[in-house]
């Protein structure tokens, strides 16, 4: 089999967690979505891997997740600490910067 | 399952199997992600795309990242998200309707350029490339080969990534961390509040749900003494969640009294 | 050369006791004039101390400098902060120190009744300090400091009363007029430097020595205009009139003795370039003979007895400004008179003072007469100051003024007969008002209102007086006695050869004295014989009236630079509105416009600005996609 479908893969999950970060408003949701990019650019690193034959792709991967657990960690942090404020979880809700 | 997984990858067919079984259910789940309208349900998805990713990365000789992906991705960070979920609760930011005009064709055209152009460049630098695999590389073992890249190659990197977690770990603390500004109002304080406030109207608490011998459901408004529903007497989940009936139908008047009269 | 790190206390004490002054605020009243004075004159005694070391040595190694920091160093350019005291800075260092700390102490008395006292002496510091910084520089942009500051001081103290606006607009009209004068300096610095790549004066002295003459002309003229400027020459001579608002102290430190001579200071020390350039030099000696007889003609008509010793001081400015100009021959004789005029003009300066402290500040000269009586003191020092400006022999200006008249008749061919002549009478119109002003306040009957008690001033006041009336007798003598100051200022500047002597000094002096008797006769005939009335009469031939009003300068500058200069400004204001407002606001409107329509796009939302970054990332894809075809 071609590894070249698990790009593929990869790159229709990034577009399908590029459109849910616009549009979802729950901030959970949107952050997901944004973890759903992260993991397809996961996928891609792992595939190109395996094309080129060394591991170094899989190193990046593994930073990645790394990167990831840590913007996670805050970014929860934050959606808590708006909600905390705000009542809301709603990224619309968060708009100051225009007023 | 895992050894499954190896198995299959390492032959062309039944890879070929898994992948046209697995990548439409994981395209799936993605989109229904979008399209779902509960958070929770947006997050069980989301854990099942991230399964179905190890699977590949296993099926793809990366043993490793496959683990660590079930174990930590799925296993802690989705537990987190749903542990956020739990404490923000539900809110009218479920809803689908898009309150921004313009922004969904926006985002759908942006998207549809967007993949079509990244998978038909794929296309274009992909063809005619045989993949090397990994065997020689993975020869002592992917583990092992791996452990032997990050440790030595790749260890100042290593090293920088541990100082970002404590730093994230910290960050999260300091912004999570709650310092209380006033003192907590004391019970004779709210006490004062609640009488010698503006009204007099939540004095003796808020209304209960559910109207008086006729329907005691937590989902039904009070009737107020004019006939009208008491907003209050519901709890806002519910109300967000649109699982709230109509009370008016129990309004004084309306309701056939007679049936009882009738035995 | 030698170097020295005592230079720079000379100008530290006063400025350190300015900033004491003008800092401790009210809290110095009590004491804030003491410290001035005590500033003032502990820099003469480092000056005497500077003099005594420079005795000491031999000619060559008499100049001392001191580096104080490097102030600018860019590329090719390098200007130290640097003093350097010589042969002629040292004349004016004392002279500044030596007059400012008599004219302090006269202070002391004279402004004891005023509650700013201790401003005033602050100011005064001030002036010292940057009058010692502009004559100790080592570079013209050092001098240019000073220059500056003593600008500061003059408009501070001319305008030290400003509640009454007409002080306030004499002083600013001082300001402005010196920044034309500046603005020549600057001119003069910078051309210096695109011509000749340094500013410092052995720099310059030695560059000059090759640079083109049409180069030293621009800078000589430059120089010149600055001098016209600081030292009220023709034609920027109409502020030193106004300037008399200041406090009388003021007048006679800084707009008789050092400040406005230091339009001669530069023109001295500037030797080298007016050596090489003649045009310049003409121009130096034409000026001079114009201002000599301008201010001359003035102090004729007036009534102030300050504003006549004013035009006075222009006058005799003009001789040393003559003197100046005629070259090496000239420059120990205009330094000569500079010093006795400090002696003498100052010491009037403080008279007239003493007499208004007398006379309730009353300026006008018809309301004095017969004060002989009643401040002897005053009219001594007085009269000794005025036989020195006079010449008469042995009394200071007749050594100095006289090899000025001397001197400008032997410059040979028509140009020496001209100036001589002009010098001449020069000297016999200054006999005639100084004689006007000797009669109409000591002698002849009172004038004065009945409320005015004439009194004697008290010793803090003529004691100073006194000392600089010792100086107008003898300064002239002691400087000119076998040839003093010519022998000690020589090394600085060019030899020049002997000139055909076409008078013998006898017969200079013959002439002069007889012109200056013609002088005082007639001003005996018109001002003593006749009766002078209280109130200027009226009907008097139109030559005094344009007198009065000083020679119309004020109508010239007036008709000439005021009202073109506010066409001219006017028509760049409506410039200014129409293009150049009107493109920046044009530029305005562009950037609302187009503001309002991209303020569309800045919602406010994060998911707006992520679709957006979603486009733009397809649109980088994109790119990447048409590239890799």
């Amino acid at each position: 089999m071609d590894a070249a479908n698990y790009l593929y893969l990869s790159a229709l999950l990034f577009t399908i967690g590029a459109v849910g970060v616009v549009v979802r408003r729950n901030a959970i949701v949107v952050f997901m979505c944004v973890e759903l990019m992260l993991n397809a650019a996961n996928l891609a690193f792992v595939t190109f891997s395996r094309i080129n034959g060394d591991l170094n792709g899989q190193v990046i991967a593994f930073f990645t997740m790394v990167v990831a657990a840590c913007e996670v960690v805050v970014g929860l942090a934050i959606i808590v600490t708006i909600y905390r404020s705000r009542r809301s979880a709603s990224v619309d809700d968060a708009s100051l910067l225009k007023r | 399952m895992i050894n499954l997984a190896i198995s299959v990858g390492q032959t062309q067919t039944p890879e070929a199997f898994l992948f046209w079984f697995l990548a439409p259910l994981t395209v799936a789940a993605a989109l229904g992600m979008l399209l779902v309208k509960k958070a929770v349900h947006s997050a069980i998805l989301m854990a099942s795309v991230m399964i179905n990713l190890a699977i590949f990365y296993i099926a793809q000789d990366a043993l490793f990242l496959g683990i660590v992906q079930i174990v930590v991705y799925t296993g802690a960070v989705m537990m987190l998200f749903l542990f956020i979920l739990m404490l923000v609760g539900v809110d009218s930011s479920d809803s689908l309707t898009e309150t921004i005009a313009g922004l969904r064709p926006i985002a759908i055209t942006a998207a549809v350029g967007f993949g079509g152009l990244l998978v038909s460049l794929i296309g274009r630098a992909s063809i005619g490339r045989d993949a090397v695999g990994l065997e020689s590389a993975n020869a002592g073992g992917n583990v092992k080969e791996l452990a032997k890249l990050l440790f030595s190659t790749y260890v100042w990197p290593f090293e920088v990534v541990s100082a970002l977690l404590i730093t994230a770990a910290l960050g999260a603390m300091v912004l999570a961390h709650h310092q209380r500004i006033q003192l907590r109002p004391t019970q004779r304080q709210l006490s004062t509040e609640r009488f010698r406030g503006s009204s007099l109207a939540n004095a003796a608490g808020l209304p209960g749900p559910g109207v008086f011998a006729r329907h005691n459901a937590v989902d039904v408004p009070a009737l107020l003494p004019d006939g009208t529903p008491a907003a209050n007497s519901i709890n806002a989940t519910l109300e967000a969640r649109g699982d709230m009936l109509n009370s008016g139908v129990f309004e004084l008047g309306k309701v056939d009294t007679s049936a009882g009269e009738e035995a | 050369m030698t170097t020295s790190t005592s230079l720079v206390y000379l100008i530290a004490l006063p400025l350190f006791g300015a900033t004491v002054l003008l800092l401790a605020g009210r809290r110095a009243d009590k004491w804030g004039h003491i410290l001035g004075t005590a500033m003032s004159a502990s820099a003469f005694a480092v000056g005497v101390y500077q003099l005594t070391q420079m005795l000491g040595r031999t000619n060559e190694s008499r100049p001392v400098t001191q580096k104080l920091f490097e102030w600018i160093s860019v590329g090719s350019f390098n200007v130290d902060a640097g003093l350097m005291l010589d042969q002629l800075s040292i004349c004016f260092v004392l002279l500044i120190t030596g007059v400012g700390t008599l004219i302090h102490i006269y202070s002391i008395s004279y402004m004891s009744h005023d509650h700013d006292r201790r401003r005033f002496f602050a100011y005064l510091n001030l002036f010292i300090a940057a009058m010692l910084l502009l004559v100790l520089g080592n570079s013209y942009l050092n001098l240019y400091v000073g220059w500056e500051g003593v600008g500061l001081a003059s408009y501070l103290l001319i305008g030290f009363w400003n509640q009454k606006p007409a002080y306030a607009t004499a002083s600013k009209k001082a300001f402005v007029m010196n920044r034309i004068g500046d603005m020549g300096l600057s001119f003069a610095i910078m051309i210096a430097f695109a011509t000749l790549g340094t500013v410092s004066f052995d720099g310059v002295k030695a560059a000059s020595e090759h640079a083109s003459t049409a180069a030293l002309t621009a800078i000589g003229i430059m120089l010149l205009v600055a001098a016209t400027g600081k030292s009220a020459q023709f034609p920027l001579q109409a502020w030193l009139g106004d300037a008399m608002a200041g406090p009388t102290p003021v007048s006679a430190l800084i707009h008789a003795a050092t400040m406005v001579t230091a339009g001669v200071y530069l023109i001295t020390r500037s030797n080298f370039i007016f050596d090489a350039a003649p045009t310049a030099q003409l121009l130096v000696v034409i000026v001079g003979a114009i201002t000599l007889l301008f201010g001359a003609l003035i102090g004729t008509a007036k009534d102030d007895i300050k504003k006549a010793l004013a035009a006075s001081t222009m006058s005799q400015i003009g001789y040393m400004i003559l003197g100046a100009g005629l070259g090496p021959v000239g420059y120990a004789f205009a330094i000569m008179h500079l010093l006795t005029h400090g002696f003498f003009k100052a010491g009037m300066f403080l008279g007239a003072g003493s007499v208004m402290h007398g006379m309730n500040d009353e300026v006008n000269m018809r309301k004095y007469g017969a004060l002989r009586k009643y401040m002897p003191i005053t009219f001594a020092t007085f009269g000794l100051g005025y036989l020195a400006i006079l010449g008469v022999p042995p009394f200071a200006g007749f050594y100095s003024k006289d090899k000025i008249i001397e001197t400008a008749f032997n410059a040979g061919g028509n140009k020496g007969i001209i100036l001589g002549i002009v010098t001449l009478l020069g000297a016999g119109i200054t006999a005639f008002y100084m004689t006007r002003v000797m009669i109409l306040t000591f002698t002849g009957k009172s004038r004065w209102d009945d409320e005015v008690h004439p009194h004697e001033s008290p010793l803090l006041m003529w004691l100073p007086m006194a000392i600089l009336a010792v100086g107008s007798v003898t300064s002239g003598f002691l400087l000119s006695n076998g040839d003093a100051l010519v022998n000690w200022l020589a090394p600085l500047f060019a030899e020049h050869g002997e000139h055909a002597e076409r008078l013998q000094p006898m017969v200079v002096s013959l002439l002069a004295l007889a012109v200056v008797a013609v002088g005082i006769a007639i001003a005996f005939f018109k001002y003593s014989r006749q009766e002078v009335l209280a109130i200027a009469p009226e009907n008097v031939s139109v030559f005094t009236k344009i007198a009065r009003q000083d020679l119309m300068q004020d109508k010239f500058n007036e008709a000439v630079f005021m009202r073109p200069g506010q066409l001219l400004t006017s028509a760049l204001v409506k410039t200014d509105e129409a293009v150049i407002d009107g493109a920046v606001r044009g530029v305005g409107q562009m950037a609302l416009g187009s503001g309002s329509v991209l303020r569309g796009i800045q919602t406010g939302f994060v998911r707006s600005y992520a679709a957006l970054i979603l486009v733009g990332a397809a649109l980088l894809i994109a790119a990447i996609w048409m590239v890799t075809q």
